[in-house]
């Protein structure tokens, strides 16, 4: 027996048509379409989604959270770039 | 109401049941954590099915002439319900009976073994299983054809999920192509039963309420050599058969299935939790 275990693949899910995918978590399958499969047993069991992505995780590339300071605190005293200015219409929602 | 239409629900309702049981035997022992839950998933899909097909069962059941119940099932503590006036429900159908009042086809008594064995077991049966709810969604009774629609939802995903797997199995390592071969040829011999009339079968046939088993036979048979093909194993050549199951004569391992399933019920008759 191999003790070989199978990548691991983070997923997203869509929860109903319109809205993003968004990341619900990882798991391990041996190819792509298990891992939708399973994404489908562990991650929509309760109707939670429409639609399911998944990717290697290997193939996630992440920003180093040691270089937070320079990458995100310039942005902080900006606040001129808050489109907040703005009298909306009454009843627009999702802005 | 006819003994044959609850012959045939009982049929149908005994194989969701015990497959299903069987397959929840694997809770918390899956090869792998995702595999559990989807392996899971399916046993509760089977009970779930079980569940609306005993209703129906009992349903039938508590309409007939008090001659005709007093026949139908031999368990003493069901004689005493139904010498004493009581309706059946569902857990009396699923936990009073004793063995031989199952109707269930061998195939899905069968041990798990290891996890070939427990693919090839569910793989003929969803292909069994995918073709005859697809037939069944036109019975003339309409709660047959409305809990085949519904069904047949869950089967699509279930014969999808065995037939990849006896595919992945096949085609990966020498090992796992000889171990799910050995599971293939090991249950050839149970398979015969699923596309064989029993006396249920064809009377119900006859009345437009069930399917027929004969044209379901070839797209049964060509789906499982599809599969097979596609894994690179070797179909196992036609040969004797086993049978019974739907006349009530099983292998030894029912009774082991129905003395941990029942066991509560019978020691504490009518417990809750």
């Amino acid at each position: 027996m191999s003790n070989k275990e199978w990548p691991l693949w983070e997923v997203f899910i869509r929860s109903k048509a319109g809205l993003d995918h968004k990341h619900a978590g990882s798991l391990h399958a041996a190819d792509a379409q298990m891992a939708i499969e399973n994404a489908r047993d562990v991650y929509t069991r309760r109707m939670e989604g429409v639609s399911i992505w998944v990717v290697k995780s290997s193939e996630i590339h992440a920003s180093d959270p040691y270089e937070a300071e320079s990458m995100y605190e310039p942005a902080t005293d900006k606040i001129y770039r808050h489109p907040t200015f703005y009298d909306l219409p009454e009843g627009l929602e999702h802005m | 109401m006819s003994i044959q239409k609850l012959k045939y629900t009982l049929q149908l309702a005994d194989n969701a049941l015990i497959l299903g049981h069987r397959i929840s035997e694997w809770c918390g022992h899956g090869p792998i954590l995702e595999q559990d839950i989807a392996i899971t998933n399916t046993a509760l899909d089977h009970l779930g099915q079980a569940r609306s097909l005993f209703q129906y069962a009992a349903t039938q059941f508590n309409q007939l002439p008090m001659a005709d119940k007093e026949q139908f099932f031999s368990s003493a503590v069901l004689q005493k319900a139904i010498t004493s006036g009581s309706q059946l429900d569902e857990d009396d159908l699923a936990y009073l009976r004793d063995g031989w009042d199952f109707r269930n086809v061998q195939l899905v008594e069968q041990p798990n073994a290891d996890w070939a064995f427990t693919i090839a077991r569910s793989f003929f049966y969803d292909c069994f299983s995918f073709f005859f709810y697809t037939a069944l969604q036109k019975s003339k009774d309409e709660t047959l054809a409305a809990i085949a629609e519904k069904s047949l939802k869950e089967v699509t995903y279930h014969i999808r999920w065995s037939s990849e797997w006896v595919i992945r199995l096949g085609d990966g390592t020498d090992e796992s192509k000889a171990r799910m071969q050995a599971a293939i040829n090991e249950r050839w011999m149970y398979t015969g039963e699923l596309l064989k009339m029993s006396a249920a079968d064809t009377a119900m046939l006859k009345e437009g309420i069930g399917a027929d088993l004969n044209t379901i036979a070839p797209l049964w048979q060509q789906r499982v050599e599809l599969v097979l093909h596609e894994a690179g194993l070797q179909v196992p050549p036609a040969g004797w058969m086993q049978e019974g199951g739907k006349d009530g004569r099983h292998t030894e391992h029912l009774g082991y299935i129905l003395a941990e399933l029942q066991f509560m019920q019978r020691a504490y008759p009518d417990m809750e939790w």
